[in-house]
């Protein structure tokens, strides 16, 4: 076999592997799409859980996974973006920091579960939070944590040091060079990695498993105190159902979360992309 | 062939430095440097990279406070107060002794922003204050009639010349008394190099310049004293006629000659 001959054959090789992988999408997109998408309408949306798969709805697992999305952003993002920047700009050279950095890589990679059982063991019991929201953000917010620090620094990392020395050099202090040029020219950056942090929570399941989101509420959630459902554990109920019309339901939710998953990965690829144009160094 | 102002006293310099050491980590970057630089001049600092003149440059605005493993031994008086004492503040120094960088570093934000930075840092708010300071500046840096129609612009919409000029505006903005310029034309084409020169010689009336460059026929241009570095050590520093064509020491005659660097 000559070299042409090989070239061609690493191509095609590569050609099928990328087919494999986009074939298993669309065979799944399309089961779920033919199973469930004569199922969602907007009665399915605005109905209340029930025990007679064509009357029940997704209407408490939407609201729920909503109040949890949004306590978990309010948590999770502040401590992130700010955790990030002390580690880009102040604890640079610092044992401690040393020390808080490898921990937080090895955060990223612990499994989800893992956060539930720590989300049960601290929010759930110690604090006494039970199954409650606030219990299931707070979970959820320390798992997205890493995610958010490590973009944070990402971005803060990409803006050139030459910014820095201008700022620095006309007598900005600091804090001044951080909030007024660092922050603003790190914000895409920052803004994608949080958006893609908050659709990795959206479909989180096991660890919401862990710390007690329930499988059947019959009312809307009213504050952080109240039960939640969300829409992976409404999913999982469905499909351990032994009739076949919740499967069809199942599959319907299943579309509403890919919906909203895919339409937060679109706002964060849009804000790269115009972040991209806008900043050239 | 000395100048007319040999003859005036010590009180009359706008900076001294005196038996400055300099080291990062273990390395030894600046060796016993003493010189004086009189207000109103153009002082340019040659030598073969790494010969310490940016180093020496950039002491004089504290930009190596920020280099891990940074150490300084010696005085720097500027008008007669020691820039290296413990109750001054860099903001306050930084504001005195102004820097235009090697590279055009505008910030990412609009041409006027850009220029009244300095400013909004130090709680200007007034409008009219700062549109003046704008105009002002940028009339001084020679930029105003390209870019006044639209301040609003993005500073990096503009041509590399331009971005380097509006670097100049934004240092003149917060009114220094010295400017420091780290090889300011190096990254530019001839004709904007051209005009940075005409800039420089124009500066001079107000400012005091120190400029650090690569460019033996730039130093010659623009400079009224040379200050030759070798190896972190300040080999000849006399007026630029002299060092050009009557050098001293052996080794500037080779460096200015091009025999090495």
């Amino acid at each position: 076999m000559n070299n042409r001959q090989k070239d061609n054959l690493f191509k095609y090789w590569a050609i099928l592997c990328t087919c494999i992988g986009i074939l298993m999408l669309v065979i799944f997109l399309t089961n779920i799409l033919i199973t469930g998408l004569s199922r969602v309408d907007w009665a399915f949306i605005t109905s209340l859980p029930s025990r007679k798969a064509e009357l029940a709805g997704i209407k408490t697992a939407l609201l729920g996974t909503v109040w949890i999305l949004i306590l978990t952003a309010i948590i999770a993002i502040p401590i992130g973006v700010a955790a990030g920047i002390y580690l880009e700009e102040y604890g640079k050279k610092s044992r401690f920091a040393n020390i808080l950095e490898i921990n937080i890589t090895n955060l990223a990679g612990v499994p989800s579960i893992i956060y539930g059982i720590l989300g049960l063991e601290v929010f759930v019991r110690t604090f006494g939070l039970g199954r409650s929201i606030l219990a299931g953000a707070l979970t959820l917010g320390l798992l997205i944590l890493p995610i958010i620090i490590v973009a944070t620094r990402e971005a803060i990392k990409a803006v050139p040091k030459t910014i820095r020395e201008a700022s620095f050099a006309l007598g900005a202090s600091k804090w001044q060079t951080i909030s007024k040029q660092v922050l603003p020219a790190a914000n895409g950056g920052i803004l994608t990695g949080v958006i893609l942090a908050l659709s990795r929570a959206v479909g989180e399941t096991a660890p919401l498993i862990i710390v007690g989101a329930a499988t059947y509420v019959s009312f809307t959630p009213n504050s952080i105190n109240d039960e939640y459902s969300v829409l992976p554990m409404q999913i999982f109920n469905w499909i351990s159902r032994p009739e076949k019309e919740f499967a069809v339901n199942a599959a319907a939710a299943i579309i509403v979360l890919l919906v909203i998953t895919f339409f937060m990965n679109g706002i964060a690829i849009y804000l790269r992309n115009k972040w991209q144009k806008k900043v050239k160094w | 062939m000395a100048e007319k102002s040999e003859v005036v006293n010590f009180m009359d310099y706008k900076l001294t430095a005196d038996k400055v050491n300099v080291w990062y980590g273990n390395f030894h970057a600046l060796k016993d440097i003493s010189m004086r630089i009189r207000p109103n001049t153009v002082t340019a600092l040659i030598g073969p990279s790494g010969c310490g003149k940016s180093t020496f440059l950039r002491l004089l605005n504290r930009m190596n406070d920020y280099i891990e493993g940074f150490r300084m031994e010696g005085h720097i008086l500027i008008d007669e107060k020691n820039i290296y004492a413990k109750r001054v503040r860099v903001e306050e120094l930084r504001k005195e002794v102004g820097m235009v960088f090697q590279k055009p570093n505008p910030f990412p934000k609009s041409i006027y922003d850009n220029v009244v930075y300095g400013l909004t840092i130090r709680n200007v708010r007034d409008k009219k204050t700062l549109d003046e300071a704008c105009e002002n500046s940028l009339k001084q840096a020679a930029l105003w009639d390209e870019v006044k129609d639209d301040l609003k612009k993005s500073a990096l919409a503009l041509s590399g010349g331009q971005q380097q000029r509006l670097c100049i505006a934004r240092t003149l903005a917060v009114k220094p008394t010295i400017i420091l310029m780290d090889e300011p034309a190096s990254a530019l084409d001839p004709i904007s190099t051209a005009k940075i020169e005409e800039l420089i010689n124009e500066l001079k009336k107000y400012y005091t310049i120190i400029i650090v460059t690569h460019n033996m026929q730039q130093a010659g241009r623009i400079s009224d004293r040379t200050a030759f570095f070798y190896l972190g050590l300040l080999i000849e520093y006399d007026t630029t006629a002299n060092i050009f064509t009557n050098p001293k020491e052996e080794k500037t005659q080779s460096y200015i000659t091009g025999r090495f660097g």
